[in-house]
């Protein structure tokens, strides 16, 4: 059993507690915006945010996250609306397959976060642990741009 | 494993266009009228769309969506000739059914870059017959001629009245016409959407987590499986016991599938302990022993011999005897894993009297038919669903997924979703080939290229697709080399097939993907070794290849090629043909005293034909260029004693944000029918780079992957 707050709420689960992070998400809490892409934390599909902070999913027992607070990408724009990030990852028209782009937004959220107008560099550090097989890089780094515009209240 | 759906040869030249697209405008079977109409099905005229009440327009895409924007673009064809209102249009993926197979083949299934150039004719008279059923309703109702009526924005209009009808308020008038079985198709000045950036209509469901691809499908009452399979390639089950892993909380069945032992549970993490716990004992059988070194050692012997040509044209040893410099290379590709984001997964549920597949496939024909063999049931009876796919790049045109989601549910009588992880999905894919080639060059006193020889030795594609070699070649082995652009007047192209026990399949611009390496890196070879500006050189030779030249020498001129670029960095060129379309890139590289590389920026041309969605056409090359740059600096899959080496992306690395280069794309503009774009631009990017190094540093590589050691300042 494990106790922790998701988007919000708060959840009780029945797993073991080895059980990792992402397949409570998805099996137990049915939210399947988090994905599974390699199991050992090199891919970042499995990215949400643990009070705050971006965090791999799917090397995390459930027991590290009892009491704590998860965002998942369901929860991001729970406010309302959508996030700065969502709004110009339309805008630019980032994903392809779209598998990897929960756990992009998720990373590029967190980042916008704690540094609002990032530079390429900072962008280069906070990303590279997303990987996009279909190689829309190029257009995240636009978006992330396009995204610390709209945080502040400006336009494209 | 068989696949029943061949992936044509690229087709040069136009479309047969003629009695197959007939065919298309016809409902799925199995649906009678009855059925539509109570469904709400008011105005169907054909496959593709249908027209309710309120003019709301459902079109029904039959392609598999992995990326390439297909759920976009396909209503853009639609919705065009049938003149529909945009924000009245929706998407619908189709079932498998034969209303929606390619027309060139009979089959349903999407590969080889061919939704769009397969297809578009077909998606056009759908749309515009649907059309002038709704003119012609108007007309009716109007007592006009239909030349009076026309169709803007989901409206019929009379053009002398200025009255206008809905296509809802029509829908169900028109439905009682006739489908004209010949509409006229618009003129390319009258496009409304073909050739217009138009957004994907899949974004906002990307973005939110809402998007539903195959691992993400919920069935009431499934189960979670995983399969242990043998590690070494073609090997068996000799005994297991499952006493361990039925322990393990959660875990429901452990029963023998054709893969190898799959664990079944309520959940994913149950499943994998399961499977941990298991205790098999392997007949590994005969390919226990092989591995890399001892391939790369039986290709090389086999490469002193002549081999099956797949194209001769002149007489090469003459050229080769003759001529007063010669030239002489061996070149190497590896074999490379699809590593889809998405690793394989599909769901099923067997019942006695159906059987519904959730697959995340490129191949629903294959699908629905590996499940009628698996469960004995007619067509009609295995409904498969395409979820979204998390990639494809070919890996999903293959059903072993499938089969291990249908093995299993039929052997344990419930729904159950099958995941591989990512070592599954990585050791047991189906790779593109390592091959070995030799290439020998003859230049004549003015280092003009007068004969040229490339052996190609590997395994084959076709084989493991179940296909016979024709003449001892391989079709998927050769494009890249057999159909070399360039004017050489003796020109011979070789392909030796020797098995190896590794499985293949089809890799993103499948023969291109290497070939094009090898021959536009050797290219480079002749053109230094005459002297000449390998730019100018190719130029020169590409007389009678008018679409390649146009993509090089846009590529050339948008790259301010022969101008000055920042200190350490070179240039590489590269042009190449693949799956209906031609591409030329020009790579930025630098290259560290300690042998790094890094690339700064690509500058590719595209001649793809009429370009239907330019913005996801400049998607798909961003993403082919990060695809083929990937193979070219990390992709290599290695075997040791019949396993394969790496597993998961620690080993088998990608490009990520902090390599990327700038990637600029400029497409050609053409009136030409449009042709393949997923693929067209995987190809340059490796010769390019290659290219760009030699530039930088006068060594030559000639082997894949680019390695740091080989260019390590001494």
């Amino acid at each position: 059993m494990a106790t922790f707050v998701v988007n919000g709420k708060r959840e009780t689960v029945n797993a073991e507690p080895d059980t990792p992070l992402l397949w409570v998400l998805r099996e137990n809490l049915g939210l399947t915006g988090t994905k599974f892409g390699c199991g050992i934390a090199q891919c970042g599909a499995c990215t949400v945010h643990l009070d705050g902070q971006p965090l791999r999913s799917c090397v995390t027992p459930i027991a590290a996250v009892e009491g704590r607070n998860v965002v998942t990408i369901e929860g991001l724009s729970a406010r309302g609306g959508l996030h700065p990030v969502q709004q110009a990852w339309i805008a630019e028209d980032v994903p392809q397959c779209g598998y990897c782009q929960s756990g992009q937004v998720m990373s590029a959220a967190a980042l916008l976060a704690r540094t609002p107008a990032p530079t390429d560099k900072e962008i280069d550090a906070a990303m590279s642990g997303n990987i996009c097989r279909c190689g829309t890089y190029q257009r995240i780094r636009a978006a992330i741009h396009l995204a610390a515009t709209l945080a502040k209240g400006g336009t494209r | 494993m068989k696949t029943l759906v061949t992936r044509r040869l690229f087709l040069k030249g136009g479309l047969a266009v003629g009695a197959g697209l007939v065919i298309g405008l016809r409902l799925p079977t199995g649906r009678s009228p009855l059925e539509a109409a109570q469904q709400g099905r008011i105005f169907e005229p054909n496959a593709w769309i249908r027209i309710d009440r309120e003019g709301m327009v459902t079109i029904i895409n039959g392609q598999s969506e992995m990326g390439q924007g297909i759920l976009t673009s396909m209503p853009m064809v639609v919705a065009d000739e049938l003149e529909a209102d945009w924000t009245k249009v929706k998407v619908e993926q189709a079932p498998a059914d034969p209303a929606y197979n390619n027309p060139r083949r009979q089959a349903q299934f999407t590969n080889s870059s061919a939704s769009i150039r397969d297809h578009i004719e077909v998606w056009r008279r759908a749309g515009a017959a649907a059309k002038e059923m709704l003119i012609a309703a108007a007309a009716k109702e109007w007592g006009a001629p239909v030349s009076e009526c026309y169709a803007e924005q989901g409206t019929v209009i009379h053009r002398p009245s200025g009255r206008k009808l809905n296509y809802g308020e029509l829908a169900e008038k028109a439905a009682a016409l006739p489908v004209p079985q010949n509409p006229k198709l618009k003129t390319p000045d009258q496009f409304k959407f073909i050739g217009k950036k138009v957004s994907r209509l899949d974004t906002s469901d990307k973005v939110t987590g809402r998007a539903v691809f195959g691992i993400d499908v919920k069935v009431p009452g499934a189960l979670v499986a995983t399969v242990q399979r043998c590690p070494v390639f073609g090997g068996k089950v000799a005994s297991f016991d499952a006493t361990r892993a039925k322990a393990v909380r959660g875990v429901r069945h452990v029963v023998q599938i054709s893969s190898g032992i799959v664990v079944v549970a309520d959940s994913y993490w149950a499943a994998r302990r399961g499977r941990e716990a298991l205790q098999i004992n392997w007949d590994y059988g005969p390919n226990a022993s092989q591995n890399s070194a001892a391939i790369t050692r039986t290709y090389a012997d086999l490469a002193k011999q002549p081999a099956p040509v797949a194209r001769g044209e002149g007489d090469v040893a003459n050229a080769l005897q003759k001529a007063p410099r010669i030239l002489e290379a061996v070149y190497e590709v590896p074999f490379l894993a699809h590593a889809t984001m998405e690793p394989m997964n599909c769901t099923a549920h067997v019942r006695p009297d159906g059987c519904d597949v959730w697959a995340p496939t490129q191949s629903q024909t294959g699908a629905q038919q590996a499940a009628m063999r698996i469960t004995g049931l007619p067509r009609e009876k295995v409904r498969v669903h395409t979820t979204l796919l998390g990639g494809g790049f070919g890996r999903r045109g293959q059903t072993d997924f499938v089969e291990d989601a249908v093995e299993t549910s039929k052997a344990v009588g419930a729904p159950v979703k099958v995941i591989w992880s990512r070592e599954d999905d990585m050791q047991h894919d189906f790779y593109r080939p390592a091959t070995y080639n030799l290439l020998q060059a003859a230049l004549d006193s003015q280092g003009i290229p007068i004969g040229w020889l490339h052996r190609i030795v590997g395994p084959s594609i076709m084989v493991w697709q179940g296909q016979a070699l024709q003449n001892g070649i391989d079709r998927h082995m050769i494009p890249g080399a057999a159909d070399l652009p360039y004017a050489i007047p003796n020109l011979q192209v070789e392909y030796r097939y020797k098995e190896v026990g590794v499985p293949l399949g089809f890799w993103r611009s499948v023969g291109e993907s290497q070939n094009a390496f090898i021959t536009e890196s050797f290219m480079d070879e002749l053109a230094h070794a005459a002297g000449k500006d390998p730019y100018e050189y190719r130029r020169m030779l590409l007389g009678k290849s008018p679409r390649h030249r146009g993509v090089l020498e846009l590529a050339a001129t948008k790259a301010g090629w022969g101008t000055p670029l920042p200190s350490g960095r070179h240039r590489g060129i590269a042009v190449a043909y693949s799956h209906g379309s031609w591409a030329a890139q020009v790579a930025e590289v630098s290259v560290s005293p300690e042998g790094s590389v890094r690339v700064h920026r690509v500058v590719c041309a595209v001649d793809c034909g009429l370009a239907v969605n330019p913005d996801q056409i400049r998607a798909q090359v961003e993403g082919s260029v990060v695809f083929g740059l990937t193979a070219a600096l990390y992709g290599a899959i290695t075997i040791e004693n019949g396993r394969v080496q790496q597993s998961n992306f620690h080993d088998y690395p990608m490009l990520r944000m902090n390599e990327m280069p700038t990637v600029e794309v400029h497409i050609v503009p053409s009136a030409e029918r449009p042709s393949g774009v997923g693929e067209a631009a995987v190809p340059q990017i490796a010769p390019a780079v290659v290219n760009a190094i030699f530039a930088a540093t006068g060594k030559r590589i000639r082997r894949l992957p680019i390695r740091a050691e080989e260019l390590k300042k001494s």
